[in-house]
């Protein structure tokens, strides 16, 4: 069976500084690291070729330095991996980048199953994975809890959580999750896993590789654009309710009810 | 930022990584909470082992990945950093697998060793008794031929790993008479007849680190258990101890490394009279001397661990002075450790006060301070007298 892993190489959130000033992130002296959700990606891709048998690739759309994310992955036990760089793919929005990712999924020969993480914490839009799954025409499922692939059947069951509690869904393959950091522990590399990384050959294919349209990448292929990025400013007043808790609880629903919450 | 450069090679630099990451995601969020409970790090060792450390060591064949003592020293000391109850549980297998390594046969090394490598089974060594700690030759554990078997009778006592492992490098005598040929090593498995363990033993620190008594009581073990040849039980204890000295240096250096990353993390934020007590110059100059020694312990344990890797044969001195340099560093940083985070350093709420209690058995075990003394003294005898 083949499983792709899409990842994305983002700042380390931890030591991500704000200019208030320029309203930009301040990137020097930042750490990369492999987003965290896409962590818990390849764990659940690396964990199910363990069960089942075949081969994991990974795959990032980045520039030329998420290469070393790709290495990260391939000693956490992923057997190849390619990226996807081109100076056209810059600037890209989720379109554009779902579009740049089903080229090299279908360049791979497609993917039983595709993992990716929920959401990338630079970006947080959670969009990447619905998005590739749209373009590639895969049953799917997001914010995956926990599953349990059953091989007989070759389904897909899965615990799909919300804010109230989760669903349970059977995925026909081929199929693509998102997954949640609570479907599992992300194992810690093995030593033998990163010198097999570090001698690894990375392919890395652009526009023509892919055949991409340049117009319809990057930049130039997306119909958003991060405009401004800022701070907000909390100016909140401060009111203690006094009283016996009924009292509070009356006080607290006219006050809900004057700024029209009620 | 002001650190030695050792000249890592980058696999040197990817075992240091690994350790580090281990230890910071792995060994300090629970690190307090297996102390209280004395718990073992069952966990721990099985990430590390998914890491490949444990077969650091351990030749290719055998599954390791044929390093030597410097990397050992590499990946304790970052793992010290974390926890040396948890590093000990760790180096321990080491102590049971080297004498496999150095002394086995090919059927016992190609038997043993890919377990103890890919830390699918944990190893342990049992050299003390009762009545024989620095005195190791008072040892009163025997074993007798007896048809294909060896019978095994005696106890040993704080054994780290007593209990959790597997694989048991056992030093028993042979030939009561025969002084320093009088006793011999074997490997002895969890499962053997008439082998069982003694309670855990409760301790000041290293509490995460399981310690107990090993009881043999007509215990037999099959004729091809015999490790070396007969009656070089105490050279392969002696040759195992040196080898893994270094070592114990290198968790001295981690643990102090730790306790003085507290005590600066501290002392910069801790505001009294109106100032970080940074700013005064007795923390400084405590501080200054801790990180001082500490450079020079590490100094010290990287250059006889890679002399050691070099080839040198003569190495019983440099071990013991780099084992005692550091632990004493150890104890001495731990305890500054806590006089600088004062009434929060005394608190379980803070790390120094389990990072001091742990600092003294590095002073203790694999041969007191004192015996380690005694080597160096007993070396610069033999150095010094002219050969005529």
């Amino acid at each position: 069976m083949r499983f792709v892993v899409c990842i994305k190489q983002v700042p380390d959130a931890a030591s991500v500084r704000f200019d208030p000033e320029k309203g930009t992130l301040i990137r020097e002296g930042v750490d990369s690291i492999i987003n965290p959700f896409d962590l818990n990606a390849i764990e659940a891709a690396v964990q199910l070729k363990e069960q089942v048998g075949g081969e994991v690739i990974c795959i990032s759309m980045g520039p030329p330095q998420a290469e070393a994310a790709l290495r990260d992955a391939l000693a956490l036990g992923v057997d190849s991996a390619v990226l996807l760089s081109d100076r056209a793919f810059a600037g890209a929005d989720t379109l554009a980048t779902t579009r740049t990712l089903a080229a090299g999924i279908k360049k791979l020969g497609g993917a039983d199953i595709v993992f990716c993480g929920k959401q990338a914490i630079d970006g947080d839009t959670a969009q990447v994975g619905p998005g590739l799954a749209a373009r590639l025409g895969l049953n799917y499922a997001t914010c995956v809890s926990e599953l349990e692939f059953k091989a007989e059947e070759n389904i897909l069951k899965v615990k799909r959580a919300w804010e109230e509690g989760y669903d349970i869904l059977e995925l026909k393959l081929p199929a693509l999750l998102t997954v949640l950091t609570c479907i599992n522990t992300p194992r810690v590399p093995s030593l033998k896993g990163k010198l097999k990384a570090k001698k690894a050959k990375i392919p890395v294919w652009g526009t023509n590789e892919l055949g991409l349209d340049a117009s319809l990448v990057g930049l130039s292929g997306s119909p958003t654009q991060v405009v401004t990025t800022c701070v907000p400013k909390f100016e909140a007043k401060r009111e203690i309710l006094e009283g016996e808790v009924d009292d509070q609880v009356n006080a607290l629903v006219e006050r809900l009810k004057e700024v029209g919450i009620l | 930022m002001g650190k030695v450069n050792y000249f890592l090679t980058e696999e040197q630099q990817m075992i240091v990584d690994l350790a580090r990451q281990i230890a910071e995601e792995k060994i300090v969020p629970v690190r307090a909470e297996l102390d209280e409970k004395e718990e073992f790090p069952w966990q721990i060792m099985k990430d590390l082992a998914q890491a490949d450390l444990f077969g650091l060591y351990i030749p290719e064949e055998y599954g390791g990945l044929g390093g030597g003592c410097f990397e050992n020293c590499l990946a304790l000391e970052q793992l010290a950093w974390g926890c040396i109850a948890v590093t000990t549980t760790y180096a321990a297998s080491a102590l049971g697998g080297y004498p496999i390594l150095l002394f086995g046969t090919e059927e016992q090394k190609s038997k043993y060793l890919p377990d103890i490598a890919s830390g699918k089974k944990l190893a342990a060594f049992g050299l003390t008794e009762a009545n024989a700690g620095s005195d190791a030759g008072a040892i009163q554990t025997t074993a007798v031929e007896d048809g294909d078997y060896w019978v095994l009778n005696g106890t040993k006592q704080w054994i780290t790993n007593g209990g959790e492992a597997e694989i048991y490098t056992i030093i028993a005598l042979t030939d009561k008479h025969k002084g320093p040929r009088g006793a011999s090593a074997f490997i002895v498995e969890k499962s053997d007849p008439g082998f069982s363990f003694g309670k855990k033993e409760r301790k000041m620190g290293l509490r995460a680190s399981a310690t107990r008594e090993l009881v043999f009581n007509d215990c037999r073990i099959p004729k091809d258990r015999l490790l070396g040849r007969r009656g070089q039980g105490f050279i392969i204890a002696m040759k195992t101890l040196d080898l893994a000295r270094p070592g114990i240096g290198a968790i001295g250096v981690g643990l102090a490394q730790a306790a003085l990353d507290e005590a600066v993390k501290y002392a910069k934020q801790r505001i009294q009279f109106g100032q970080p007590i940074m700013s005064f110059q007795a923390i400084q100059h405590m501080l200054a001397d801790m990180a001082t020694q500490i450079e020079a312990a590490r100094a010290l344990v990287y250059s006889v661990a890679r002399t050691i890797d070099a080839g040198e044969k003569d190495i019983a001195k440099l071990a013991a002075m780099a084992k005692l340099f550091a632990t004493d560093v150890a104890m001495k940083v731990t305890v500054d450790a806590v006089q600088i985070l004062g009434g929060y350093g005394y608190m379980k709420d803070y790390p120094v006060e389990k990072m001091m209690r742990d600092a003294k058995i590095l002073q203790i075990y694999e041969g007191t301070n004192q015996i380690q003394r005694n080597v160096i003294g007993q070396a610069l005898n033999k150095e010094y007298t002219i050969k005529k």
